[in-house]
């Protein structure tokens, strides 16, 4: 038994190292995770739930408002701090418990952590999502949520992040990395 | 209960909330947490032009694109039904920096003096709709992720890379909200 799921981690691993997605993939924080099982569609629905909870959470706890990325970075409140700080608390704590005692997932399948290889895009690109930030009170997740409350013209502002990300995959190549 | 959940949550609520997001994705399909690929994901999907970036099997991350329509739901469930009926509560500073630039509606989640069509039209909303949106969407896939792929998850399974953007993501937004962000506003 305990051999047999030593040799099913081992070929996961291969499967995931030897997936031909995986070096075009690796630069980024993109989910590099993949299930060898085949699961019909609907299975996705558990993510839109989870979703769901955390576009409620965005809005109750306010740190999608422009206003609060206003004062955080300004330094006028403690309040973005302390739900970004809490929240790698528990995330961090969630990974040291979920790699001690090797958790699976809920398909039985093992947790897999890659890790991320440093690139001066780290710098330069999070300058500039920094300065974006500012401008908008918006990262990524919060353009959906905030067009979610019926401000639709954030469509506008979305449509330009994903023009935004197009623009940077035409000439990757070119930018420092 | 409604009454509850329609006031603002406080950050020790909402904060480790947010962090449970990380085990709740991996265990339930081996997910790591991060939303800006989700753009990368359309860019696939949509318009991949034969750009080697975009040339990936972007069905197999799907799940992530359930994810963020889950949190345009989530959004519109919380606007119908227990949406707080008071202004957003900031510090009084900032309440008399922004009346110098005619912001005075705290009611949205965004000053609707800034963020409306019209505003379009004009260079200082042309600037941030377009102008912001568009730094946001290049910076976040140059940098590699966004506040849910490195400030969290990327901390929390610590991640040097991801500390290195978090700091450069949070210096940038210092930079432009404190010295940059009031020239634009006075336009």
């Amino acid at each position: 038994m305990q051999t047999k799921e030593v040799t099913e981690e081992k070929k996961h691993h291969q499967f995931l190292t030897e997936n031909t997605d995986f070096e075009v993939r690796s630069l980024d924080a993109v989910c590099y995770n993949e299930s060898e099982l085949k699961h019909p569609w609907w299975f996705n629905l558990k993510y839109l739930a989870a979703g769901v909870f955390f576009g409620i959470i965005l809005i109750k706890s306010e740190v999608i408002s422009w206003f609060r990325i206003q004062e955080m970075f300004r330094l006028q409140s403690f309040h973005m701090f302390g739900v970004i700080g809490s929240a790698v608390a528990v995330g961090m704590l969630s990974v040291f418990l979920i790699k001690k005692y090797k958790a699976k997932t809920i398909y039985g399948e093992p947790v897999e952590f890659v890790n991320k290889k440093f690139n001066k895009g780290n710098i330069y690109g999070g300058l500039l999502f920094g300065f974006g930030w500012a401008i908008t009170g918006a990262c990524p997740g919060p353009l959906f949520a905030q067009i979610g409350t019926g401000a639709l013209v954030i469509t506008v502002t979305l449509l330009s992040a994903i023009a935004g990300t197009w623009v940077y995959g035409k000439f990757r190549d070119w930018l420092p990395h | 209960m409604i009454e509850w959940l329609s006031k603002p949550w406080p950050w020790y609520i909402a904060g480790p909330l947010i962090g449970l997001m990380v085990p709740a994705l991996l265990l339930l399909g081996n997910k790591t947490f991060g939303i800006s690929s989700s753009l990368r994901h359309i860019c696939a999907a949509c318009l991949p032009a034969k750009i080697p970036f975009f040339k990936y099997d972007w069905k197999k991350e799907i799940w992530n694109l359930f994810f963020v329509a889950g949190i345009v739901f989530g959004a519109v469930m919380v606007t119908l039904f227990f949406q707080n009926p008071e202004p957003v509560q900031v510090n009084a500073k900032l309440v008399t920096e922004l009346q110098e630039y005619g912001i005075y509606n705290y009611n949205g989640l965004v000053p609707s003096e800034l963020f409306n069509w019209n505003s379009l039209l004009s260079a200082k909303g042309l600037i941030m709709i377009v102008g912001g949106g568009f730094l946001v969407g290049f910076g976040t896939r140059y940098g590699g992720g966004c506040t849910s792929g490195h400030a969290i998850m990327g901390l929390s399974n610590l991640q040097l890379p991801s500390l290195i953007a978090t700091i450069s993501f949070m210096a940038g937004g210092f930079l432009v909200a404190n010295f940059i962000l009031p020239l634009i506003l006075k336009l």
